[in-house]
């Protein structure tokens, strides 16, 4: 186990740092000069040549990103390019709401995902099946822009049940904890199906319906159980979805997390916040695809770690 | 409340004659304002920082100026100057030499009296390369800013502190612009102790004489501006609390607005609510329009051929439908046909420009040599509508058969392009016209059409360069004396009529500010599109719900 994570944790590391060169490197070539859009219409060259100096913009590609990575292994992300503030100082200060954000968005789409697929796999074969299936199917396929906008007129402004967009209240992260996880919602309930639909055909639930249990007991005590394990080991995969789905969930709601601050700096070209939002982005990726990966064999026996 | 503004431009006209200008922004106040109650205004992107050497979009411009006070301002609602934290000023008979007198008894939010100490170390500060700010070049012309911008010097030797309220600026050359620049952010007065305790963070930590104090600041959230009970100016501002609401799309801001949550949509009326919201009486009774010191406009590189060619640069002027192009954005724009926008002083009213005549453009490509026209790119920033309006520019010049493939890119990209001179033969500026600094004609040359422009890296995309109009446009800026002012802006109209003889653009449109505010919100209409604060002049308006 302890090499094993190692190992893995070594991996990790070398995919950060590929990451980091990447992303580097294309900001790097990107046609857009950050220098004059800190300097402004009215600079003149003199003025931009000295902010080029002062931020280093005038070295080498290698030594730009060789400054870069040893400040970063110092934690140290540099200053926004526009809003001249720290990064870090940035990003922990929006990183809760994304947190919370995805907390709700996994709680939604277990919540509706399994029920659905439950629900899908009892009742297989029958239009209450195909309903569902079809509706995790619009779930998977629609654009989270239409459904977050359309779940904020209808129960937002019409209904009034919840704050129309905004972060401070468990009301506020209703609606976009929602829309976020009904694309997760539909993946899940596919899978649960599935996996319930594998669980049924088995001889001890077999047994167990000629002992003469009761339904309801063989669903929840012995088949859901053993269903749903698989499927919720997939949620650390799941980071790396919400991480572009929270970009734009995050700009429709005006939820003050790292998704909205990314797509501020980009608009902006502000290199420091775009390289520090990646760089979490990745790590949180990496580490939810090592955290489902740990927990697999604990969840299934079958699944051995080496 | 109209009659403030004449009594003051009266007096004030009278003053500079004798060469002194009196304290005139005691105006007299509104008397309906009420006193109180807070609003709420919601803008999308974050505040980008609040330091006044720094801010310079039109976010948060408006923002600083809430927060900060400079020399000069401008009357409320106008694009008039005043004195501001100056109570008087003389300027010597030779305009190189501005003496201004300072009010006494102005606090800052930390308590401190502001001194002509704090002006000094303000205009250093902003020139200091370190400071990074991108409005140090508007100082240029005051004595040793070379000095102070090539790191040779700490402080600029022209601005002297005759005594804690008097500070002389000296400058190299005669700048008719000066006043303008001490009202412009960049020159704002901010205390030494505050800046250096905060060092970079200072923008997010400001403090000045302003209107209002920073309340709170919840990075991504909020910001929340306070009434400066101290305020020099006294019976402003009149609401107790600002809260800028962050993060909020503009569709959405609409609907809180609809509901009664928020007061100004900071980001205005998005356009695809746009005709839904005016064909609706009860809306659009809400919404105030008014100019805007912006042009939209079609740059054409003279250094590349056929742009090379005067005759091709004319004939694209006349192909362009600007009446077509003004529909596709609901109209929310006026054609235009020089480079002023009409709100600007210097807009000749009676200048014809070039007609909408394809024929005739037809007859100007052929006597170029250009009778089957050509191919050629039109560069255009990547965002709604600007692709829409190069799809329509597209179609008139194919009328009179130039083919023009159309770049739509990132704005930064687009930006990179036109400071090459051989990026791009033409531009459509959408998303990244010129807007301007202060109500000057002079700020509409110099960058974007004169010779210092027309640089790697910089803002004349059309790559215009004509040593006799940098030379006119420098005489222009020598008259210093504000009783000459109609002699020099008719110089400037010359420049410009010029300009459009050459022809290095085809301009467009001015667009229309449109500022919708909810029913409880009060004050001259001139206030919510007002030239010099976007959306709105938060130290003078008022809502009328308060007791």
């Amino acid at each position: 186990m302890i090499a094993y994570l190692t190992r893995r944790l070594i991996q990790a590391a070398l995919i950060l740092l590929g990451v980091s060169i990447i992303t580097f490197a294309l900001l790097y070539l990107l046609p857009a000069d950050p220098v004059r859009q800190i300097a402004g219409r009215s600079a003149t060259p003199q003025t931009v040549e000295s902010i080029r100096q002062q931020l280093g913009l005038d070295q080498p590609f290698v030594v730009q990103y060789w400054n870069y990575l040893t400040n970063l292994l110092s934690g140290d992300l540099g200053r926004s390019y526009i809003q001249r503030s720290e990064v870090t100082e940035l990003i922990v200060s929006r990183l809760p709401a994304s947190l919370i954000l995805m907390a709700g968005a996994i709680l939604c789409e277990l919540a509706i995902g399994l029920t659905m697929g439950l629900i899908a796999a009892v009742k297989r074969g029958s239009v209450t099946d195909q309903t569902l299936m079809v509706g995790s199917f619009i779930g998977v396929s629609a654009p989270q822009f239409v459904v977050g906008l359309l779940l904020l007129y209808v129960f937002a402004v019409q209904l009034g049940w919840f704050p129309i967009g905004g972060y401070g209240t468990w009301r506020h992260a209703v609606l976009p904890s929602l829309t976020l996880g009904i694309l997760g919602a539909g993946w899940y309930s596919r899978m649960m199906r599935s996996s319930m639909i594998d669980v049924l055909r088995q001889d001890y639930i077999r047994t167990a319906r000629a002992k003469g249990l009761a339904r309801r007991a063989i669903l929840f005590r012995h088949a859901l159980p053993n269903a749903i394990l698989p499927v919720v080991a997939m949620i650390g995969i799941d980071i790396g979805l919400f991480m572009s789905g929270i970009v734009v969930v995050e700009s429709v709601f005006g939820w003050p997390g790292i998704g909205q601050l990314a797509w501020q700096a980009i608009q902006r070209v502000d290199i420091p916040i775009i390289m520090g939002v990646t760089l979490v982005s990745a790590c949180a990726i990496v580490l939810g695809n090592l955290l489902a990966d740990i927990v697999a064999p604990f969840i299934d026996p079958r699944i051995k770690l080496r | 409340m109209k009659r403030y503004l004449t009594s003051t431009v009266a007096t004030s006209a009278l003053a500079l004659m004798l060469g002194l200008m009196p304290a005139s922004a005691e105006e007299k106040l509104d008397p309906n304002a009420k006193q109180g109650g807070a609003i709420t205004i919601t803008y999308k992107d974050d505040v980008a920082t609040l330091d006044p050497a720094i801010g310079y979009d039109w976010q948060n411009w408006s923002m600083i100026k809430s927060l900060f006070d400079g020399l000069m301002d401008y009357e409320p609602g106008t694009t008039n100057l005043r004195p501001e934290l100056a109570e008087s000023y003389e300027i010597s008979p030779d305009g190189t030499a501005f003496t201004f007198k300072l009010r006494k008894g102005v606090k800052f939010h930390n308590g401190r009296e502001m001194t002509a100490d704090d002006v000094k170390y303000s205009l250093d500060r902003v020139t200091n390369p370190k400071t990074q700010s991108p409005g140090a070049g508007f100082f240029a012309s005051i004595k040793g800013y070379e000095d102070v911008a090539g790191g040779k010097a700490e402080s600029l030797s022209g601005v002297v502190v005759v005594d804690p309220t008097t500070v002389k600026i000296e400058l190299s050359r005669p700048d008719a612009t000066f006043l303008h620049v001490m009202a412009i952010n960049f020159s704002h007065v901010v205390p030494k102790e505050e800046v250096e305790k905060y060092g970079a963070d200072f923008g997010k930590h400001p403090v000045g004489t302003g209107a209002y104090k920073l309340g709170e600041w919840t990075l991504g959230q909020r910001l929340v501006f306070e009434r400066n009970a101290d305020y020099w100016h006294k019976g402003l501002p009149y609401l107790d609390k600002i809260t800028f609401e962050i993060g909020q799309e503009p569709i959405v801001a609409l609907l809180r607005l609809q509901k009664g949550e928020v007061d100004v949509p900071g980001d205005g009326i998005p356009p695809a609510k746009f005709q839904e919201v005016m064909a609706d009486p009860a809306q659009k009774a809400r919404v105030v329009e008014g100019g805007q010191l912006q042009t939209g406009y079609i740059t054409m590189n003279t250094t590349m051929a056929p742009f090379d060619n005067v005759k091709v640069r004319q004939a694209v002027n006349m192909a362009i439908n600007k009446e077509r192009i003004v529909k596709i954005i609901n109209n929310r724009a006026v054609p235009a046909n020089q480079p002023l926008p009409p709100s600007m002083p210097g807009y000749d009213k009676n200048f014809a420009g070039y007609k909408y005549d394809v024929e005739k453009a037809k007859a100007l490509l052929g006597e170029a040599g250009h009778a089957d026209g050509f191919e050629t790119q039109l560069f255009v920033m990547n965002t709604d509508p600007n692709p829409r309006i190069a799809q329509a520019i597209q179609q008139d010049l194919a009328a009179i058969g130039i083919k023009a493939s159309i770049q739509s890119l990132a704005q930064a990209n687009v930006i990179a392009a036109g400071g090459d001179k051989a990026g791009a033969p033409m531009i459509w500026s959408g998303g990244m016209a010129w807007i301007a600094d202060f109500p000057d004609p002079s700020n509409f040359y110099g960058p974007i059409l004169g010779c210092g422009g027309a640089v790697q890296g910089g803002w004349n995309w059309a790559w215009y360069c004509n040593k006799d109009l940098d030379a006119k446009a420098a005489t222009a800026d020598s008259i210093v004396d504000p009783t000459k002012a109609d002699e020099r802006y008719k110089l400037w109209g010359e420049i410009y009529a010029k300009v459009m003889e050459d022809a290095p653009w085809a301009p467009v449109f001015n667009e229309q500010r449109f500022t919708m505010r909810s029913p409880r919100m009060a004050g001259d209409d001139k206030l919510y599109v007002d030239p010099v604060h976007i959306p709105i002049n938060y130290d003078y308006v008022y809502v009328n719900d308060v007791q």
